[in-house]
């Protein structure tokens, strides 16, 4: 296995993450909260983001599919949404975050359900990559080599 | 977007109550609940850290364990109020758990049941928990619910996500609580 090019690929995913806005600078910070006393850190708040995540998704695709929805419910879950994925770093869903709560506001339906698909698109992305990112790590330390300091 | 105000925030009023209560604990052979001197503390200080999004309360944690500050964290205000002891009957005075003094309160704004607000104000109702500096968070930037939480007693109010250098900030807050016979 040839660490080194391992290495070059996760450095290579890594910059265009933050390059194309997947991740921004709270993401180095959880990098940074992470040591030898803590080596799993990151992938621990991430998995747990994950989990958290398809909950709240799942929250608002029920609340969305209600006869009569409830705007400030529906709110609330995007809020919470919107919260954790600033908390990690998550860029890009938490912008498309901010219209939806928009439409929440405005009580706008249809809006709202554009939103929904917006964000369940980009969790999609952050998920693939961050898991393909994390497949480089194990692979990597597995290799006997450690992550490059960004 | 941040006030922080330091030992001037009490006035001279709040640090004689404080000088008050501990020349009489001494007198009568009690530690104070609210530590009397820094070297006291044993240089760390134990913050409670209120949040109901899990994700967020992780990375808190993780932050506030990293600038060596001990930590309980609470999951909504219920909790904190039942881990301070003021849920269940405990009265004022009557609560012996020196072991989990703490120093400081740390919580979300936006929580299900009870806001950080209304969590603070709970606080600042009992005497012998008054002490406790509050510091209130929120990814919303609001002004009159900052200036509301500011004027009704918390020591700052800070935006999230939270940064290295506002929990470094926490321990002034502490201090500017144990300004005794300056």
């Amino acid at each position: 296995m040839d660490v080194g090019k391992l290495q070059r690929q996760w450095v290579d995913l890594t910059s265009a993450l933050f390059r194309e806005g997947f991740l921004d600078g709270q993401f180095t910070q959880l990098q940074q909260l992470q040591d030898e006393n803590n080596p799993d850190f990151v992938v621990e708040v991430v998995t747990l983001f994950f989990d958290d995540s398809e909950r709240l998704l799942n929250d608002l695709c029920n609340a969305l599919n209600h006869q009569l929805v409830d705007f400030k419910k529906v709110d609330a879950f995007v809020h919470q949404l919107k919260g954790s994925s600033a908390s990690i770093g998550a860029h890009r869903l938490t912008n498309v975050c901010i219209p939806f709560r928009g439409c929440c506001e405005q009580r706008n339906l249809e809006g709202c359900l554009r939103c929904f698909q917006q964000v369940k698109q980009e969790y999609s992305l952050l998920k693939n990559k961050l898991q393909g990112l994390f497949g480089l790590e194990r692979q990597i330390v597995a290799g006997g080599g450690s992550l490059p300091m960004m | 977007m941040t006030e922080d105000l330091g030992c001037d925030g009490e006035g001279d009023a709040g640090k004689e109550r404080v000088i008050v209560e501990s020349e009489k604990q001494k007198k009568e052979g009690k530690l104070s609940k609210i530590v009397g001197s820094w070297e006291d503390l044993g240089g760390k200080l134990h913050v409670l850290a209120v949040d109901d999004s899990i994700v967020e309360r992780t990375f808190l944690e993780r932050m506030l364990r990293k600038s060596e500050y001990n930590v309980t964290t609470a999951e909504n205000g219920i909790r904190a109020l039942e881990y301070l002891g003021l849920i269940e009957g405990a009265e004022e005075g009557n609560n012996s758990r020196n072991d989990l003094k703490v120093n400081l309160i740390i919580t979300d704004y936006c929580m299900p049941g009870m806001t950080g607000y209304e969590l603070m104000k709970k606080i600042k109702e009992k005497t012998h928990l008054q002490e406790i500096p509050v510091v209130i968070m929120s990814s919303e930037n609001i002004p009159n619910r900052i200036e509301k939480c500011l004027e009704d007693g918390a020591k700052e109010f800070m935006l999230k996500p939270i940064q290295p250098s506002d929990v470094k900030r926490l321990k002034w807050h502490v201090k500017s609580m144990l300004c005794l016979g300056r």
